[in-house]
């Protein structure tokens, strides 16, 4: 276990610094220096080259990156050129909504795709599956933008239950923050959960066909208890990779979301930079995001190992 | 599953046949505007109604139809045309560097959010549908190297491509002779399966302004522009989102009659 363990965090470092070198290098190629941006047209040459030198962005690009990637391993990702406050604040400020609306939309989904996936392997081939496969298909086609619009037109401007946009904040107490998340959280849990429910009947079917699941039954398990004890355990992980890219996906996928709801979360953050040119913070931010997915799919191939003991062996 | 099968390529034939009929025709010219008509319901004269400049809402789906399909065949064509040769490249070096370099490279793609990644794209070249193209396209290049290098690997291990090597042949003949035409399968599958990604994908980049600019119309575009006045005339919006769901979900439909009719173990399993 130690070594298997010690393997897989050496190419975690590793992805970390390939990743680090790529997103520098790519920003590098970006048109239009921050600097002229942050002091519009009419900037004097002498000004924005002051800026540029109080900002650090003449010395040449070896020496940026390692000032770039010391400062963030001592926890200081560099100031916003825009918002003139610590890139590290806004992160925190944002995850605030990011975080908890990408675990209500993961929650929402498995909540949708836990029943239904179990369901049709149950009814395999019965008109249960059938439904479920249906259903499953419609959600992975709905875009979810477009899905949001239609919850807005139904459940904000007809039925007025919940808010069309905007968030108040959790300092308004928590009733009012999950109401404005409620119909993002719907939006994006909709297509993932199709997907999930798809994984899991098919992992379900596959491990159903099993010996010991012959053998559960013979030694007279009915067959709710051999699917719940022996099938959904031995299902879980196919489920648990999907469900790891997922929880990345909508931290950094939810921008479009975000964008139709005005949330003030991680992705509308990236967005705005990326349009004002705030690139320590596109920089910082993208990267905070790649570390997140690769540690989750860290934390996932861990899962795999305490789920299945056989994984723990072979490495 | 035949229904459903059937159901996928009428979908999907429906979207292509109305791609390119808009190239000599539509009911209304799309870039023709028309105060005086604007935001009408559906009707006899226009069948899906008018949006806000009194533009026909069906000539507009049909040309839309062009973009869509346009920009995620040229990104899937990126991915097949890059993935596929790393793909057969990593697998004649199976477990060799080059294998692994191919294979670390693609999970550090998978590991980048495409969205952010897109956005980028377009923020540093400009928005246009050529961009969106190339943002989506990348992403497609290691799904298509995984699915050839798994799809290869299988195959190397078999008798009669021993045989193709004890006959002389090099690895990288033996790669486009006998290994790519049988993962063929394969790829047409995941070809299906990505294109109906790209459609979302276009869709979600012309929603946020980052996508095909106007004249140029935009199934995503569409809905952008309809946000402002869903609850005035909700057809502007719901005709543009539903053309998506469909087209998409008959490519999916289609993809998987595909894949059930492909694959042999599947079809006596089923």
């Amino acid at each position: 276990m130690t070594r298997y363990l010690f393997r897989r965090l050496i190419s975690l470092a590793l992805s970390l610094v390939v990743a680090s070198l790529v997103i520098f290098a790519v920003i590098e190629v970006v048109p239009g220096d921050p600097a002229s941006y942050m002091l519009g047209l009419n900037a004097k040459p002498e000004t924005v080259a002051a800026l540029k030198d109080q900002l650090g962005l003449n010395a040449p690009a070896p020496v940026r990156y390692l000032n770039w990637i010391t400062g963030m391993v001592q926890g200081d990702f560099g100031l916003s050129y825009t918002y003139k406050t610590p890139v590290s604040q806004l992160v925190i400020q944002r995850l605030a909504v990011s975080l908890p609306l990408a675990l209500y939309a993961l929650a929402l989904a498995v909540l949708v795709a836990f029943p239904a996936g179990l369901m049709a392997a149950a009814r395999r081939g019965k008109v249960a599956d059938a439904a479920v496969m249906g259903a499953t298909q419609v959600g992975i086609a709905l875009p979810n933008f477009w899905f949001a619009m239609l919850l807005v037109l139904a459940f904000a401007l007809h039925w007025q239950i919940f808010p069309a946009g905007g968030f108040p904040g959790w300092d308004q107490g928590l009733w009012p923050g999950l109401r404005a998340l409620t119909l993002p959280a719907i939006a994006l849990a909709l297509p993932q959960a199709a997907i999930l429910a798809r994984v899991l009947r098919s992992a379900l079917i596959e491990t159903l066909g099993q010996d010991y699941i012959r053998t559960a039954r013979a030694k007279g398990l009915t067959g709710g208890q051999t699917l719940l004890r022996h099938g959904l355990r031995n299902a879980l992980i196919p489920v648990l990779t999907i469900m790891g890219m997922q929880f990345s996906f909508l931290l950094a996928g939810a921008i479009i979301i975000e964008n139709v709801f005005y949330l003030p979360g991680l992705g509308r953050l990236i967005f705005q930079a990326i349009t004002q040119r705030d690139l320590i913070v596109v920089e910082s931010v993208v990267m905070i995001l790649v570390f997140a997915v690769i540690l989750v799919t860290f934390l996932v191939d861990l899962a795999y190992a305490a789920i299945d003991p056989r994984l723990r062996k072979r490495a | 599953m035949r229904v459903a099968f059937f159901l996928g390529l009428i979908l999907s034939l429906a979207a292509l046949i109305a791609a390119l009929v808009s190239l000599v025709w539509t009911p209304y010219d799309v870039t023709a505007l028309s105060i005086a008509d604007k935001l009408k319901p559906p009707s006899p004269a226009h069948w899906l109604g008018t949006d806000h400049f009194g533009r026909d809402i069906a000539s507009m789906l049909m040309a839309g139809a062009r973009t869509s399909i346009a920009v995620a065949l040229v990104a899937v064509g990126i991915g097949v045309g890059l993935g596929v040769p790393l793909g057969l490249l990593a697998a004649a070096n199976r477990g060799g560097l080059v294998d692994e370099v191919v294979m670390r490279g693609n999970d550090l793609i998978f590991a980048f959010p495409s969205l952010v990644i897109a956005i980028l794209i377009t923020a540093v070249f400009g928005p246009s549908a050529t961009n969106a193209i190339i943002a989506i396209g990348i992403f497609n290049i290691p799904v298509f190297a995984r699915v050839t290098r798994g799809g290869a690997l299988s195959l190397w291990t078999l008798d009669f491509i021993r045989a193709a090597e004890v006959a002389g042949k090099g690895r990288t003949r033996i790669s486009a002779e006998h290994i790519l035409p049988n993962i063929l399968n394969l790829l047409i599958v995941q070809g299906t399966i990505q294109f109906s990604l790209g459609i979302l994908a276009e869709a979600g980049l012309s929603y946020v302004g980052l996508g095909a600019q106007p004249p140029t119309p935009s199934w995503g575009r569409m809905l952008a522009e309809a946000q402002t006045m869903v609850t005035l005339a909700p057809h502007v919006a719901i005709f543009p989102g539903l053309a998506i769901v469909l087209t998409v979900l008959g490519l999916n439909l289609l993809g998987d009659g595909l894949r059930d009719h492909l694959d042999p173990r599947l079809r006596r399993a089923g």
